[in-house]
Parts: C-alpha cells; structure tokens; sequence
C-alpha cells in the first residue's frame, strides 16, 4: 500500500485497487473521540482525496472501537451559543463533504461507535460493523441532555424511518451488530476482522442499492401523519422524561415534525437546537454526571495483581449477587455457604441474569461454568478476591477471617459487604490486618452501578488500590469512602426515607410525598423506595445509625413491622402491591403537592451530605454526587446534593432548613458545615474538569 | 518400576468425583451429558493443587453425547477451564466406556506420555434422542433435492403420518445389532444357563436397594457432589434407588422382554439414568511435585469378549486373566464391584466363577476359582438401585470400590463391567 500524507491521528494508505483506508487512531488517548483536532485533519484528509481515489474506507486503528462520540471534555470550551453553534456547524460540514463525496464511502465499525462517530459513519454511503458482542452502535447525546447535532437527527430517521430512529435518539440507546443490522442502522455485519476488510472492498466494487426504510416507515413520514406520529412520540417521552428538565428529546420530535429529516432546513434546525441546548441548566449537570463516572472508574487505575477468581462467602441475596455478577464479567467464581440449599437460589437468580444479559445458550451455558457451588471452600487458597457477604455478627466474622487468613493466597485482598460493623473492630485477630477492606455493594447488585469501598483505619495502599481496580475491572463504579457508620449513600440516603416515612405518620398520603420526589426528579418516591428496600431493612439501618448520630425513627415504621408488613416483599408496606407493583398508582399521578413537602424530604439528605462533606466521609465534593447520582439515582439533571446547593445557593438552603427546624423540629438543624460551605463557596466552584485531568 | 501388568511407571489414583445419578422419568433431563461431567469436573479441579491448564489429556467415555456434543471429552475440557492447550477424545466402548478411558488415561501415564489425565466418563441417557424413521429421512431428501414447485408439490403429497412415527434411539442403542436381540434377552439367557430365579434375582435387587438406601443415610458416597440446577432445583442423591421396596413389590412387577415367561423385569435390572463419574490419575513425578493426595493405583486391566448373547457373564472373561497373570486366589481380592446391568448377570458371574465346570471348560483354570462373598461384591449396592448411566458406569465402580477399600482398611479391590456386544472389563486396583 502507498502511504500519503502523515496526520496527527489518522493513517490514510491507498491500496492498488485505488481504495483509499483512512485509519483514525488518536494518539492521545486509548479512545477514539472526535474534538477540533481530529475533525480538522478529518477536514483535510477528505479535501485531498487522490484523483485516483476509486473508494474510501473509515475504520479505527483502536480495538476498543470505531469512534466512541465527540470528545466531551472540550465541551467546556463552548462558552457561548455561538461558539456551539460554530463548532456544530464546523464539524456537519466535514460530514456534509463525506456525504457529498462522488466516490463510494464505506465505515467499518468495531467495538463502540457511538454519538458523533455514528453521526460520522450516518454521513458515509454503507456502514459495515464487525459481528461481536463488543460493539454497540447507538446516539446516547440525549443522555446527557443534548441531541445528535452532526445530522443525526435528520440521517438517521432518513435511513431506518422515524420510529426505528426515535426508539434510538429519544432514549439515547445504544444496540448490538445484530439489532443495527436488523434495523438497517449498518448495512451487513460480519464474524471477523479479516473479513470486515473484504466486505468494505465488496461494497466499494458493487455498490448495491443503499438502505431505504420500510414502505409502512416512509408512510410515516408523509405530511399529512407527521403531526400524529409526533404528538405520540411527545407522548411516550412525557412519561419518561418531564419536558422540564430534560427538553432535548422534545426538540428532536418537533424538528423531524417541522422538516420531516429532509430539507437543509432540518440540518439547520438541529444545529440551532443543540446549541441552544448546551446551556440548558440540565446540560452541564448532565455531562458532569458523565464525566463523574469517568472519574470514578479512574479510581480503579491502579490494580496490582491481575485478578482470575473470586471467592464468594453467603449465598444470600447479596453474596448471591456479587458471585453471579462476576461470573458474568467472566471471571471464575466459587460461592460458598453451608449448605447447597442456601446457595440453589443464588444459582436460579444467576440463570435468570444471564439469559436477560448474555441471551445465547453458549454464553450462558460458559457464565453458569464460572459460577461454582463451593460448599467446602476450595476456591479461598484460589480466589485473587475474597467476599464476605454474611449475616451481620461480629464473632463469626472474626472466626472466619481467622481461618481464611490461613489458606488465602498471599497477593489475594480480603473484603466484606458490611454495612453496619467497623472494619477496625472486624480486622481484630487478624494477623495481616491490612488486608481486610469494605466493598459494600447495592441491591440489586445487577442495576447499581455503584460501589462503596470502604478504607479501614487499618487498610494499606496496596489493599485499597486493589479493592478498587477490583470493582472497576466488574464493570461497577468504586466509590472510595471512609469506615464510618452507614458509609456515604446509607448514611445520606436515611434521613430522606424516614422524613417521607415521618410524613406518612403524620398523615401525609404516600402518593403525595412519592409525586413531589418524582417531581423532584428522583427516579422512585422515597416511601415505595422504603417499602421496595424492605422496611425492616430500613429499621436496621436507621437504628445503626442512630447508635452514633442523632436518627429520628417514626413510630409507624415500627408498627407496620410490628404487622409483618414489610414492603414489596409481603406485598404490603405503605403501599399494597399486586405482583410486585403498587396497587395505588394510579393516583401517584393526580396526588396534589402540599406546600414545602419537596424541601421536607430533600432538604435532610442535603444537609446529611453537607455532614459527611464536613466529616471527610469522602475526600472530594464530587464523590458525594457521585454517589448519590449513581448509589441512589438522585435527578442526575441536578447533579447531586453538592451540586444541587451551588444551583439553589448554600444561604438560601440554610435559610430554608432552619424555617423547617423550627416548623418542624430539631432533626431540621443545619449542620455546622453550612458555615464552612458558605466559606468556601469560591473554592467549591472548582470544575469537576480540573480534577479529572 | 515394571509391574506385572507391564506398566512401566506407576500409575496413581489421585481423586474422583461423580455426579448424584438421576433416574430418567421419561422426558429429557435437566443435565446435558457435558453439563453432567463439568459439574462432576469443576469440584474436583478446585479441589486439587494444580491447575487445570496443566492437565496432560483429557479423556471420556460416552455412548451417546447429543448431536452438539461430538468429542465431548474436548467440551469438557474447555468447559472446566483446561484452556485451548490440553487436548482430549472420546472413547466409546458400549457400558465400559469410562473404564476405557480409566484404561487409556492409564495407558498414558505408565507410557510416560502425560503425567496427569483427567479421565472418566458422563452420559444423558435421558437426553437420548428420537430420530426419523428411514422412510421419513427419504422423503425429506426428496423434497429437498426437487427443484420444480410441481415436483415439490408432488413430494408433498407423498408425505404419510407414518413419517411422524420417530425411533426411540435409546431402544436401538440396547439392542446388539449383531444378533438382534435386546440387552434384557441376554440377561434372561444367563438366568436360564444358571438356572437363577426369579426370587434370586428379586432378592438381589432388594439388597442393592437396601444397600444404597443405607450408604446413602451413612453418607458413604462421600465421592459425589451434589448439583444445582439452573431452576434452582437441587439434586443431592442418586434419586433411582427404592428405599421402600419390598420383596412382594419386586415380585409383582411384570417382566418386560417376554411378559408372559421372562424374569427380567425392572425391578432386577438397572435403570436408565444420567451421570458422570471423573478421576484424575497421575504419574510419580506429578505426586511429587504437586504434592499430590493419593488414593491407590491401578493395578492392572483387561477386556474380554464372549458371544454376544451371553454378553452378562463378560467381567468373568476380563477379571479372569488378571487373576491368573497375578496369581490371585479369593482371598487376595478385598472387595469387588461387579456392575449391575442386570441382577441375573452378576448372579451368573458368581456362579460361573463358583463352577468347576465352567472355570475348567470357558476360563482354562484348574478348578472353581470360589463363591465371591456377597459381603464383598457391591457392599454399597449397585446400578440396580441406582442406575447405569453407561458411559460413566465404569469409572464410578472403580472410583467407589477404591472408597470402600479405604474405608475397610483393605488392599486390594476387582471392579469389573459387562459390555453391550459381549465383552467385558475389569480393572485391579489397590488402595495406598
């Protein structure tokens, strides 16, 4: 092959057909992203094609994929509309030349190929995608409070027709090979690399018809039902997502109204509207979420020993969990309990997971290998990780680190998912006690993308850099914390529950505290997130905390366990639920707001987060929204409690807590770092940027 | 070290596991065979100290694996974690197929090929497939192979209900194709040369039941580890054996090769069932190096044949020559696991050993070799109660009887099988 033109991030070879290979491969990072750089080179490369040129081929030079989407962190420096504006514009007119060019263009896609580097294989004349479960194709930019601003709003809906497109762009999903090829979103996949390579220069060669939509599709797109098919997409969105907060889908359904994804003016529209929508409030707190999760996986960077087998201990909904969870990932796993009767629903719950994640028998079939039965403990002296995920009782803890710092390997980490007992009064008795670490894990450990690890007075470097790379390497998100009662999220998150549980007591209807946290923008009310929780949990938990901070437990919690009534799982709590759904929705929707309900509820979790930002349950600002956005789903358009009280001000907040500490009693007391918040209101404006690079 | 057998390097069994043994009830079971031998394998590889990537060879009997499961001895092997560089085969020797492997895994330790073979065997009988019947397979074919619509339309009217009618191919599979008659014929053969009856033959399965019934509550299957399934449902126990039965129920049960004459009914025969039975053997050097737990050796093997008909009395003409090649009389040999396909035949290899007649004519020896003490022969009972799941029968007898010979503080120990197509297998082992 002829080598032309050297570029920063892109090979360009043309081979003696006259196909041109253009290879992005950033040099900068493991990941293709698309910034002005790389769009600037793009630029060039595709005005200097050769003459001879009889085909081009976009491919990545990365194995983690073709083009993982635009390069969020130079969002920052979009300061104005007009400066998002022009670098939209910039980048739909690289796009627009692709799509203009007279030769065949094909992108062959590997791995992640996602917002702006769909957007940028949308713009060439096939997509071709390599058949493996790594790659996902999709346009997530509403995610993060923005739309497709490159043509893909209009490109899309014009090649696989308005409701394939929109089941894509208005939730911001991303597909397998499999499904994007069934939606026609790529033109053909293939099972290997080698032969991904021969379908670009088949295509390039015969240049078969381009994907149309179905008739039924195009149908809909037709003047007179676009008005129709828009109102229901605003529909079905409405119900996901109030307009409010997360106005990007909207704007995408009005723009494919207007336009119908085919003039100029659908180009234009989208660019004006994704301009507009970086400065949406939702926007920043949006990305930043984003980027906070980047954040946390950083913390994960540094594993020492490579990690092959994990040893599970309780086979309970936890420990259960955890072993199937990472058998999933792949990695070998023993469960051990007493009995094999206390670990067969742990092995049923596992099948269930892997047939709605894994899908294929033979993948299942090689998840359900990795999970072993281990009643005798044979994986301790194997296992890199050892779980403990047993009943809460000190003693028997205590005795079993004992026996298993026996047999484990010297290189492997002792960890616990406790979430009442000290790591300090656990690691008594050990000999190495700096080996014992907290993961403390969610419920359901499948859904809860976050992680508290828990660093012991006791704990070593080595141990924790472990424990973290750990639960980054299972795909969950390590949160580092301290050991202190309750952690961060429990201790943060209690305050909240039982406040909407007081409410209850004094006779407020559920449905109403549920609507003004959902209003709010939390993804559950607190009172069906109690009853879901299980009550009796949540009874623990409070009264572990109430042993060293002052907890308010309503009377009636303990009267409805005094009823055997526990929640979702005895079908009655504060709400009765019919197959594992609260019998009372309806009127969740209707249920009239009391006034000062919302700061009721909320303002307790945010001043528990002010405490344990005061207390250095953590050691930054960000790991408390973090936590919150991504341990309880706290409205992730709000960026969290921290963030929350820089939006509404730390004064104006104090102001309010201490009307409702009056109104309402002493647990409403702002915390002393209130004070110091307002103090430092300067320093806490640092952006999350400077800390993640 | 040469021992008698002309083995050149010792070879040691280091460990084995087997799977509950459950009873097929009519439809396919929860278990593939493969699914049977990597939750048999996973237990046992955990358990030992080295990895299971530096296994020699794998090797595994089956009879019938499924149609997705062809050498299964290599799925297992990459289902265990043995990694893509440890090969494996399939071995196929009719009901001794796991002792083929034993013999074979054997055969490669003494040669200096492997120091440790992961061996045994595993089968799904219960998954034994139907399968079209000729005349459907053709018509198929011919539907297939026309190419004009009217042709098509012709062969589809040729199509008969009939077509529909499948083979039960676990029917085909117990039945020698050579004579053509069922494995239950040759039983009731041997009950009519031995002159067994009924009762003997009713009394015999009652005590393999008893037998596996009391083990069971003692907890003397120590080598089986119990399963989960991915219902949750958990197999803890061989869930054929019929702890109730009486001699009366026995008796009721109808013969089901000649209903009005026979004498074998299900009652004296073992089950269809599914299992998987794998033992790790291993070199000296590996024992040193690894430091590994041994718990005996194999002595020596041999197969024999005979006709097909009589194809019960095979673990007579295989257990015999190493008799004489060792020079063994009753007494040298601790405890005996013959396997129970049928409880006439076992009856009729004791008394074919107990004959003078038949040891001087068929076996060449200079008199009766003697009556095998029933305290001796199957003390934990046998297939009978618990089922005969053929590609892993062989390793379970020799896995168990090395059990029960430690148990007893007892040295030597014959574990022999009959084979379907008249041969048979044993194998002298000792413990250490």
């Amino acid at each position: 092959m002829e080598q032309t033109k050297n570029y920063e991030h892109w090979k360009i070879d043309q081979d003696p057909q006259g196909i041109v290979w253009v290879t992005f491969d950033r040099h900068d990072s493991k990941v293709n992203t698309l910034g002005k750089e790389t769009l600037e080179e793009l630029k060039s490369i595709v005005d200097q094609l050769p003459p001879t040129a009889k085909g081009v081929v976009f491919q990545s030079g990365k194995s983690s994929g073709f083009v993982a989407g635009a390069d969020i962190t130079e969002f920052e420096n979009i300061t104005s509309e007009k400066d998002a504006l022009d670098f939209v514009t910039r980048a739909k007119s690289i796009f627009n030349a692709i799509e203009k060019l007279p030769i065949t263009t094909v992108a062959l896609i590997n791995g992640f190929c996602l917002g702006g580097g769909y957007e940028f294989a949308l713009a060439c004349d096939y997509r071709i995608a390599l058949d493996d479960p790594s790659v996902r194709i999709g346009l997530p930019e509403v995610k993060l409070g923005i739309i497709p601003g490159w043509g893909g709003t209009v490109r899309l809906p014009r090649l696989i027709g308005v409701l394939n497109a929109m089941n894509i762009i208005l939730p911001g999903s991303a597909v397998d090979a499999y499904k994007a090829k069934k939606l026609g979103m790529v033109d053909d996949i293939t099972r290997t690399e080698h032969l991904l390579k021969r379908a670009a220069v088949f295509y390039i060669n015969t240049k078969p018809p381009k994907h149309q939509p179905s008739f039924f599709q195009k149908l809909l797109s037709h003047n007179l039902l676009r008005s129709f098919v828009a109102s229901r997409l605003t529909q079905s969105v409405a119900k996901k997502a109030p307009r409010e907060h997360y106005p990007a889908p909207y704007l995408v359904i009005e723009n494919w109204q207007r336009d119908g994804a085919q003039s100029d003016d659908a180009m234009e529209h989208e660019s004006k509207a994704i301009s507009e929508l970086f400065f949406h409030p939702s926007t920043a707190s949006l990305v930043r979420a984003f980027l906070l999760q980047s954040y946390l996986k950083e913390q994960g960077k540094k594993l020492l020993t490579p990690i092959q087998h994990i040893h599970v201990i309780g086979a309970g909904t936890m420990g259960g969990d955890i072993a199937s969870w990472c058998a999933l990932i792949g990695y070998q796993v023993t469960l051990q309990d007493r009995t094999e009767e206390q670990i067969a629903p742990a092995i049923k719950r596992a099948y269930a997971l892997y047939q709605k994640k894994l899908k294929q028998p033979r993948l299942i079939q090689a998840a359900m290998d990795r999970l072993m039965p281990d009643i005798k403990g044979h994986g301790v002296k194997q296992a890199d990780v050892i779980i403990e995920a047993i009943f809460e009782n000190l003693e028997v803890k205590n005795s079993l680190y004992k026996s298993l710092e026996q047999s484990m390997k010297s290189t492997a980490i002792l960890a616990t998912n406790t979430s009442s007992l000290p790591l300090e009064e656990l690691s008594v008795g050990l000999k190495n006690p700096e080996r014992l670490v907290g993961i403390h894990f969610f419920n359901p450990v499948s859904l809860m993308q976050l992680v508290e690890v828990v660093r012991g007075e006791n704990t070593n470097d080595d141990t924790y850099n472990q424990a973290l790379g750990f639960v980054t390497k299972i795909k969950r998100l390590p949160l580092p914390v301290k050991s202190s009662p309750g952690f961060l999220v429990n201790r943060i998150l209690m305050p909240y529950l039982l406040e909407a549980i007081q409410l209850v007591d004094e006779g407020v209807a559920p449905v109403s505290i549920d609507k003004a946290a959902t209003n709010f923008g939390m993804p559950m009310g607190p009172v069906e997130l109690a009853d879901t929780v299980g009550l009796d949990i949540c009874l623990s938990v409070g009264e572990i905390l109430s042993h060293h901070f002052s907890v308010h437990i309503p009377e009636i919690l303990r009267t409805r366990i005094n009823e055997k009534k526990l929640g979702r799982k005895t079908g009655q709590g504060f709400y009765q639920y019919r197959d594992g759904k609260p019998v009372v929705v309806p009127l969740y929707q209707n249920a009239e707001v009391p006034t000062n309900l919302t700061d009721r509820i909320i303002l307790p979790l945010i001043n528990e987060a002010v405490r344990c930002w005061r207390e250095g349950i953590v050691s930054e600002e960000d790991f408390i929204d973090a936590g919150l956005i991504y341990g309880t789903g706290f409205a992730p358009f709000r960026g969290g409690p921290m963030r929350y009280i820089q939006t509404e001000g730390a004064e104006n907040i104090l102001q309010r807590l201490e009307t409702l500490a009056k109104e309402c009693g002493e647990r409403f007391t702002p915390d002393a770092g209130w004070q110091k918040l307002i103090k430092n209101s300067t320093k806490t404006s640092k952006k999350i940027s400077e800390t993640t690079h | 070290m040469t021992n008698k057998a002309g083995y050149l390097r010792n070879v040691y069994i280091i460990d084995g596991t087997r799977t509950p043994f459950l009873k097929a009830r009519g439809e396919p079971g929860p278990f593939s065979a493969s699914d049977l031998a990597v939750n048999a394998g996973r237990e046992l590889l955990a358990r030992l100290p080295f990895s299971p990537t530096e296994i020699g060879e794998v090797i595994l009997g089956c009879v019938s694996p499924s149609d997705t499961e062809a050498n299964i001895a290599r799925i297992v092997a990459l289902r265990l974690g043995c990694g893509k560089s440890v090969p494996a085969w399939t071995v196929q020797r009719n009901c001794a197929s796991a002792m083929q492997a034993l013999d074979s895994a054997a055969l490669d330790i003494a040669s200096g090929r492997h120091d440790i073979v992961l061996a045994g065997g595993t089968e799904a009988m219960s998954r034994a497939p139907l399968i079209w019947n000729q005349k459907a397979t053709q018509w198929f074919a011919g539907l297939a192979n026309a190419r004009k619509p009217i042709d098509k339309l012709a062969k589809i009217a040729e199509f008969r209900f009939n077509f529909l009618n499948p083979i039960i191919s676990i029917l085909n599979g117990l039945t020698d194709p050579v004579v053509g008659i069922s494995m239950r014929h040759t039983a009731e053969n041997l009950a009519a040369r031995f002159a067994i009856t009924r009762e003997e033959m009713d009394l015999f399965s009652l005590r393999s039941n008893e037998r596996v019934a009391k083990a069971q509550a003692a907890g003397l299957f120590s080598e089986m580890i119990p399963m989960i399934g991915s219902n949750g449902k958990q197999y803890n126990y061989d869930d054929g054996v019929r702890p109730d039965t009486t001699i009366e129920k026995l008796k009721t049960l109808k013969p089901f090769f000649d209903k009005k004459f026979g004498q074998i009914t299900p009652g004296n025969s073992s089950q269809i069932t599914d299992g998987a039975a794998l033992v790790v053997l291993a070199s000296e050097e590996a024992v040193k190096r690894y430091n590994l737990p041994v718990m005996g050796r194999i002595v020596d093997c041999q197969w024999g044949a005979l006709e097909p008909e009589q194809m019960g009395l095979g673990p007579v003409f295989a257990a015999t020559p190493i008799i004489k090649r060792h020079q063994l009389t009753l007494d040298d040999i601790a405890y005996w696991e013959i396997n129970e396909a049928f409880a006439a035949q076992v009856i009729a290899c004791v008394r074919a050993w107990e004959s003078e007649e038949f040891c001087q004519q068929e076996l060449g020896l200079s008199k009766a070799f003697g009556k095998i003490d029933e305290n001796r022969l199957n003390v934990d009972g046998g297939a009978v109660a618990m089922g005969h799941p053929v590609g892993a029968s062989g390793a379970r007898i020799v896995l168990h009887l090395l059990n029960v010979l430690k148990r007893n503080n007892a040295k030597t120990g014959m574990a022999a099988i009959c084979i379907g197509g008249g041969q048979g297998g044993a194998m002298l082992i000792e413990s250490l």
